[in-house]
């Protein structure tokens, strides 16, 4: 079945009710999307589906045919997301961070605190108690995602100085 | 333990009578929509049946459209594309508000009003504002439609007027004059399930809904009545509590039900006065 994955086509054959999440992991080889709950809870499984946040436990695989998919692999490590995650301590124990940045990603453009709560109310983290993650998403935000962002932040640090 | 899931099969139909069609074939094959219902049953190992039909491409059923004061809703649209309506925030806020705390954002963008409806867990978010907006419950079989209130679609503890060749295909609300309120008490605000959930109108003729303290959605006509003949909250309250019968179970107790959906009924009277 075709689909696009991280921007590239690909044609991958599995069972249509197989879980988006086992297919990217067993058949596309990405074991970067995790399992927590199986169940929709926990947002560990994360991913982009035609640009949206959704729960890969809970699609069947039928439904991605012809539709666009994106993985924390399609952020190739170099996302501005992925280098605050490390550099606000936005991850410990790392099972959840693939899912709360693709959540995360999913967020509007300078999103607000509040927005970026409640975008990221769908994924938890028993380890940070969540405030390095929101540090790392506003600095994500701030830093490079869009040229609007960038402007805000320079305000912002010349304001300080 | 969950459902092995390539015994499964998903039944692709090329148009929604095509869908219909396939409805009247055995053997039984169980709409799937977004799956954040169905899936949850596959992996805890409880499959609702091994024959599923793929609706996720039926547009015909997504959208959402004003003619006449009647707002029609898709049965496809996404609890996300209802939050985001700004139709729906003019004219049905109160849907908007329950939209907005059905799960995360995950869920709303996969989860669809039609799903709600036709899983029909008394805790369904959606469902108290749909009573209280008499909404009507639009279904298609290959025979055509009929259109259900949706005061009288359910029978029992998840049991239905629907037939098994039927499909919900929209979702019509009725143009609503008076306040809507909405609110869901849980035990926080995203991905739980309802311990009680209300929705009302208040209007010479209030309209009152509570979900989670029976075995389906209930409307209290005699609470209504009490407050519409203008009886004190206290004489309302204490109808409410012999009009449910909640029960209880993993997320709550029938007890802390009862005295939540009083104070719910409380807030809402005090805070549209």
């Amino acid at each position: 079945m075709r689909f696009l994955l991280n921007g590239e086509r690909v044609d991958v054959r599995a069972p249509a009710m197989k879980r988006l999440l086992d297919v990217l992991r067993e058949d596309c080889g990405l074991t970067g999307t995790k399992e927590g709950c199986g169940e929709g809870e926990c947002g560990a499984c994360t991913v982009l589906l035609d640009g949206q946040a959704v729960n890969a436990c809970l699609v069947p695989f039928g439904q991605v045919r012809g539709r666009s998919v994106k993985t924390i692999e399609g952020l190739r490590g170099r996302h501005p997301l992925q280098e605050s995650f490390v550099t606000e301590g936005g991850t410990q124990c790392g099972i959840c961070t693939p899912g709360m940045i693709m959540a995360a990603a999913a967020l509007p453009k300078n999103a607000t605190l509040d927005e970026v709560r409640a975008g990221l109310a769908g994924n938890l983290c028993r380890c940070t108690g969540y405030m390095g993650i929101y540090r790392a998403v506003q600095r994500a935000q701030g830093s490079g995602l869009t040229a609007r962002g960038k402007a805000q932040a320079r305000t912002k640090r010349r304001a300080r100085v | 333990m969950r459902t092995p899931l390539s015994s499964l099969e998903l039944v692709e139909p090329r148009s929604l009578p095509h869908a219909l069609a396939l409805l009247r074939t055995s053997p039984p094959i169980v709409p799937l929509a977004g799956g954040t219902d169905v899936y949850v049953s596959l992996n805890a190992g409880t499959p609702p049946g091994t024959l599923y039909l793929n609706l996720w491409n039926l547009d015909a059923l997504r959208g959402i459209q004003r003619r006449g004061g009647t707002l029609s809703i898709g049965a496809l649209t996404t609890f996300g594309d209802i939050a985001r309506s700004a139709l729906l925030g003019r004219h049905l806020p109160s849907l908007v508000a329950a939209a907005r705390e059905i799960g995360a954002v995950q869920i709303q963008n996969r989860a669809t009003i039609g799903g709600n409806v036709a899983n029909g867990s008394p805790a369904g978010d959606s469902l108290p504002v749909l009573a209280v907006t008499e909404a009507v419950v639009v279904l298609r079989s290959a025979d055509g439609v009929r259109r259900v209130p949706f005061n009288s679609f359910y029978t029992g503890y998840r049991q239905t007027v629907m037939r098994a060749d039927e499909l919900i295909a929209a979702i019509e609300v009725p143009p609503v004059s008076g306040r809507q309120w909405f609110r869901k008490v849980g035990t926080r605000a995203a991905q739980t399930i309802s311990k009680v959930v209300i929705a009302a109108v208040r209007a010479p003729q209030p309209r009152i809904a509570f979900g989670s303290v029976a075995p389906t959605v209930v409307r209290v006509p005699r609470t209504e009545a009490v407050l519409a003949s203008g009886g004190t909250l206290n004489d309302a309250v204490a109808m409410l509590v012999t009009e449910i019968t909640p029960i209880d179970d993993i997320r709550s107790t029938a007890d802390y039900r009862r005295r939540v959906a009083g104070n719910l009924l409380r807030q809402f009277w005090t805070e549209t006065a």
